[in-house]
């Protein structure tokens, strides 16, 4: 595909050229061009007031190409356990299916038996499950290896896995290897109605700039989700599904997990699993500020968060940040205390399904996302605040 | 020891914004910086040298003007630079640019190939990965301390979700690396003056012996479609008063939505 201007009916008014994110657009002897800086992001196509500007499709666009069928989901697991990002890939999984027909898939490497059968349970028509030993600690070359090949064998049109360290670090070489697109941590995947191509919606320049993906000319188009977005399936206890044993003949590893150590602190810090997050910003003034964070914590039975200007004063450990760089959490409840709200924290947590921001600043970004806004000093009302929900729990 | 960092160089995406009139980026005024996170991959490759004695090379992909991220690590002591510009680079995604360095990294040859962990524009963290894939080499993602470097293997530690894992791997490997591995030195004066001389080598698609094809946009399987501003979305209720009253309000509401 490549976008081209119409000499003829190009009168050189210039509007198209602010539309172009990329500069892709010049006006030479009063005609636009278009240069080879065009990224094909179609945003001229409707400014041009005389409809100058056209897309024209090549012949290798019209190819057919190998479309195979199905949705595939990587079920990630750690230590054996299922991580929650498998059930929120099934959830997407099968609403992409039910837009295009066909089987939702589920991948598992490692894991036991009980495992692929939760799976099902959760919208799985089918396991793959390999449970050799290769796959008890996560290496990059084995997961890569088997996955790659049962692709190639079974061809599903799309692919998915949770935007994790282990699916943002192993999808990469299958994609490499498969000769076919990858987009990274999609907060939203959608079917095109016309073209039935994937539609892969994700934040880039630090969250400032949302962005739709393409795969449309290889297959299978493979993405990694955001974990703590996308809705789990509904759970169905009675739900029957196949279960395809998988073996690991031909995979090799050049690394090796020598050890596995677990950080764990005194509150838990698993914020992407927690149902309430209490989360401190540069307002907290400090490590004792940070401490009235955690008696609230501890008295709704929550986790403390925090935004990245509260950890890189070193007032709490980089394991509790929040946002674009740290954790994304998605809650029922997130209280923002001292958080002016950068956009890089706000994609952290956005997605909390109650949010409230006690600051200080009235015009503090962070009450744009807010459900519940509170300006005042939370110095003052935390304490007030921990004590009334000890009473309410206590009652 | 041949220690090749990848570096590249990207707007200060703090500054970048979205007109979300017209959609388009408003870039007036945005510097461009190296990669934050592989201003630590630079580190770690001076350190290895320290340790293994060796030459660390820098390698970036990008228009002529990336040459001036080049320079600065140059001046942070860095013994080579490698521009590798052509326009038939333009308009790649992560696999066409991870197709593009892995053959330079070929052509350079390399021990230990570092990375950022992602860069902060457009935040995939796909390219380290690709590269590896494409050298038919192991990766190591996320690794935030390197604890051994011998001859012939490399013991890192590697950041997860609940801790981390003590990884071994054979060389070559490439790693990529977060801000916990180190802190990056500042230039020395020498160093600036260095760079300012430093000659920059230059590549192109065809010294690299890289398929047309597989370059560009021709040779990128995504597109990106369209992009536009997030929405900040949610009606809002403030909740004034004494703090008697603020709290007497949100745990009533809080109550009513189920939340305690």
């Amino acid at each position: 595909m490549f976008i081209r201007v119409n000499k003829d009916k190009c009168t050189g008014c210039e509007t198209c050229l602010s539309s172009c994110p990329y500069d892709a657009i010049i006006v030479k002897d009063g005609k636009a061009d278009i240069t080879e800086l065009c990224q094909l992001c179609r945003s001229c196509l409707s400014v041009c007031p005389e409809g100058a500007i056209f897309e024209v499709e090549e012949e290798a666009d019209k190819k057919e190409k190998a479309q195979g069928s199905g949705v595939w989901v990587f079920a990630e697991q750690r230590d054996g356990e299922l991580a929650g990002v498998s059930f929120e890939l099934l959830g997407a999984g099968r609403r992409l299916a039910e837009k295009l027909g066909g089987e939702v898939s589920a991948v598992l490497f490692g894991g036991s038996a009980a495992g692929a059968e939760e799976l099902i349970r959760w919208g799985a028509d089918k396991v793959y499950h390999c449970d050799d030993g290769i796959f008890r600690a996560f290496n990059d070359e084995p997961y890569a290896g088997l996955l790659a090949e049962l692709i190639t064998q079974y061809r599903p049109e799309i692919v998915l896995a949770g935007a994790t360290p282990i699916g943002r670090s192993f999808f990469p070489r299958v994609a490499a290897r498969l000769k076919t697109g990858l987009t990274a941590d999609c907060t939203s995947l959608d079917i095109d109605g016309e073209t039935k191509n994937l539609l892969q919606v994700r934040p880039a320049f630090g969250g400032n700039i949302m962005a739709t993906i393409l795969c449309p000319h290889t297959r299978p188009q493979m993405a990694t989700v955001r974990p703590r977005v996308m809705k789990r399936g509904e759970y169905d206890g009675s739900r029957k599904g196949e279960v395809v044993k998988v073996r690991a003949d031909n995979v090799k590893s050049r690394t090796k997990v020598i050890e596995t150590i677990r950080e764990v602190s005194e509150v838990s810090v698993n914020l992407q699993e927690a149902n309430i997050i209490v989360s401190g910003g540069r307002g907290m003034g400090g490590e004792k500020g940070f401490q009235l964070l955690f008696d609230l914590a501890e008295a709704l039975g929550g986790c403390v968060g925090a935004s990245r200007a509260a950890v890189d004063e070193g007032w709490i450990p980089y394991r509790h940040q929040v946002g674009q760089t740290g954790k994304t959490v998605g809650p029922k409840l997130y209280i923002a205390c001292g958080i002016s709200g950068a956009v890089q924290h706000l994609v952290g947590m956005q997605s909390s399904d109650i949010i409230v921001a006690i600051n200080k600043n009235p015009d503090a970004p962070i009450f744009s996302v807010a459900t519940y806004g509170i300006v005042g000093d939370l110095f003052e009302i935390l304490p007030l605040l921990t004590k009334r929900i000890k009473e309410v729990k206590g009652a | 020891m041949k220690i090749v960092v990848c570096v590249k160089q990207v707007p200060d995406t703090a500054e970048v914004r979205i007109n979300p009139e017209t959609n388009t980026l408003i870039r007036d005024g945005v510097e461009s910086i190296i990669n934050p996170y592989d201003m630590h991959a630079i580190e770690a490759g001076l350190q290895i040298r320290e340790k293994t004695a060796g030459k660390v090379t820098v390698l970036t992909m990008g228009p002529p003007q990336a040459e001036n991220a080049l320079r600065e690590a140059i001046s942070m002591g860095v013994d080579d630079a490698v521009l590798l510009t052509d326009r038939s680079f333009a308009g790649s995604d992560t696999w066409a640019t991870a197709y593009a360095l892995s053959k330079a990294i070929e052509h350079l040859g390399a021990d230990v190939i570092l990375c950022g962990k992602q860069a902060i524009d457009g935040d995939t963290a796909q390219v380290g990965p690709e590269i590896a894939e494409f050298l038919d080499i192991p990766h190591i993602a996320y690794v935030r301390k390197i604890d051994d470097v011998k001859e012939d293997s490399i013991v890192v530690q590697r950041l997860m979700d609940e801790g981390y894992d003590l990884m071994e791997s054979s060389l070559p490997v490439l790693l990529t690396v977060v801000r916990e591995l180190n802190v990056p030195r500042m230039p020395s004066l020498k160093g600036k003056m260095a760079a300012k001389k430093a000659g920059i080598k230059k590549l192109t698609a065809a010294d690299i012996g890289a398929e047309e094809s597989k370059l560009g946009l021709k040779g990128s399987p995504t597109q990106v479609r369209n992009i536009f501003a997030p929405e900040a979305k949610r009606d809002r209720k403030m909740i004034n008063g004494t703090n008697e009253e603020i709290i007497d309000a949100l745990v009533k509401e809080l109550t009513g939505l189920k939340c305690l």
